[in-house]
């Protein structure tokens, strides 16, 4: 069923008794062509743009418990593409141009509202460095412009400015940058894929990998032995145990980043900010909720919740830069896993095993890299070689010297 | 998290910074170990989801090293050790 205005009328007027459910729940067949393990945002798309733009079919996702259950259902919903270096600039501007065209293309409301990010800038060596990477940004066609202090002001003139360590001297900014109804993200792909033939697999736990000779077979699952010619793996935070049954070890460990909510209130930022000095940023929802967060905990956790400290931290954060919020109440935290790697930038890559594929190592940033990661992985699975945009997301590039390292914290996952 | 440090008792896990895996206590011999070698010493992790054993060092303390055996799916300590007496059990600064 397509969605359209017109569909909306037309149910309105019959007693809205023509909705079906959005996506099919087959049982698994015994072979596919690929399985995509993960049935979050980058899984899904992935099994969208492979049946949508490289035509393939008999894809089956498999998801050991919801669709978008995980980090796309956890994250602060930011897109943007204001990187620095030429490994990552290219790719996340692909992507910001998809999420442009997403909802068009794929037929669901996703929200995307391109309200605009700004970073803070505090002291004169971050407005140079504010301005070295607004240009690397234009030079791969994104957009980028260096607000002065009193263009801030303009924007939001309750700010803490004369903040005695860290007075805002002005910020760069990204107005194609913005936020996007995060879950819709998954719905949106999952009903797209499945329209597309592709098998939607719930509650479906890999527990091991069948690989004879140094080629992938299939997947054990908790649902019995699945065969494929080629298996996509995309679990974020889980992406060492998954990889793990393919005698795998990543350059990548598991951190648990927070994420929160106020009450709601009446409309008060209009787009995402963020106050890096502090270890804080924030957007309000169209609930009127802020959202908001900071760092990660700092140490290897699989617990999907953090510590109490992490949110003190926050919770400073916020009041230093904004103290018109010292009487709002928080509403929830939550948290969600991390694949950190060891320079802060993803791996879209094939594996020593023939058919077996990985992505992930996307930190906290794979939100926003969503559309851009689920099209360079279906390119990657159909073509045997990596999308133009994700050519630098290699594994051996530890091996060889060739970190992307936008921070230049060097291998410590903990700090990037 | 409370860590119970070996010499100081209780403390807050807020006064530690965190390292990461204890297996960087074995750094290999930089005279004989090769590239890949290192590459695995410095970049792969085992990241596992349950016990793991990792470094914790005490900057708003006494600034000693620890290994911590704790669990990341619960957060549970279970063993504090200072790293010294871990690496010398280990044949290290013999």
């Amino acid at each position: 069923m397509r969605y359209s205005g017109f569909r909306v009328i037309a149910e309105a007027l019959t007693g809205h008794k023509g909705w079906k459910p959005v996506w099919r729940d087959p049982t698994p067949q015994a072979e596919y062509d690929y399985i995509i393990i993960g049935g979050g945002g980058h899984g899904l798309a992935t099994a969208y743009y492979l049946a949508k733009e490289f035509g393939q079919a008999r894809i089956a996702v498999l998801e050991k418990g919801y669709l978008g259950g995980g980090n796309v259902g956890r994250n602060t919903t930011i897109i943007r593409s204001n990187y620095l270096l030429d490994g990552n600039e290219p790719f996340y501007e692909f992507s910001l141009k998809l999420w442009e065209g997403l909802e068009q293309d794929f037929n669901y409301n996703a929200m995307v509202s391109q309200r605009g990010i700004i970073n803070l800038i505090h002291t004169d060596a971050q407005r140079d460095a504010a301005t070295r990477r607004g240009n690397a940004m234009m030079m791969h066609g994104a957009d980028a412009r260096l607000l002065s202090r009193e263009d801030v002001r303009q924007m939001y003139p309750w700010l803490n400015f004369d903040n005695a360590r860290f007075p805002i001297k002005g910020a760069l900014m990204q107005p194609r940058g913005g936020t996007v109804r995060h879950d819709a993200v998954a719905w949106g792909y999952a009903r797209g894929a499945d329209r597309r033939g592709v098998d939607l697999i719930q509650n479906c736990e890999v527990t091991g990998m069948r690989i004879e000779n140094g080629r992938i077979r299939g997947v054990e699952t908790t649902r019995g032995f699945i065969g494929a010619k080629k298996v996509g793996v995309a679990v974020a935070g889980s992406s060492s145990k998954v990889m793990a049954h393919a005698g795998m070890r990543l350059p990548i460990e598991s951190h648990v980043l927070q994420a929160f909510v106020s009450e709601g209130l009446k409309p008060l930022i209009d787009g995402v900010m963020t106050f890096g000095a502090g270890h804080f940023y924030v957007s309000q929802s169209d609930k009127g909720g802020l959202v908001f967060g900071g760092d990660i905990d700092g140490y290897n956790s699989y617990a999907q919740r953090g510590n109490l400290p992490v949110i003190e931290d926050v919770a400073e954060g916020g009041m230093a830069l904004m103290p018109a919020i010292g009487r709002v109440r928080l509403l929830r935290s939550w948290g969600g896993i991390m694949d950190m790697s060891m320079d802060g930038s993803p791996i879209i890559d094939k594996t020593h095993v023939e058919g077996l594929y990985f992505n992930g190592g996307w930190c906290y940033g794979g939100f926003k890299a969503t559309p851009a990661s689920g099209w360079a992985f279906a390119h990657l699975l159909a073509k045997d070689e990596p999308h133009k945009t994700a050519t630098a997301y290699r594994f051996d590039r530890f091996h060889k010297g060739l970190m992307i390292d936008e921070k230049g914290q060097g291998a410590q996952p903990n700090l990037h | 998290m409370i860590i119970h440090h070996p010499i100081l008792g209780p403390r807050d896990a807020q006064e530690f910074v965190y390292l990461g895996d204890a297996n960087l206590i074995d750094r290999p011999d930089g005279m004989t170990a090769g590239v890949e070698v290192f590459h695995e010493y410095l970049y792969q992790r085992t990241n596992p989801a349950g016990e793991h054993q990792e470094l914790w060092y005490h900057e708003q303390g006494d600034r000693s090293w620890l290994v911590i055996t704790r669990n990341t799916v619960t957060h549970e300590i279970t063993k504090v050790e200072l790293a010294r007496d871990v690496a010398r059990s280990r044949g290290r600064s013999k």
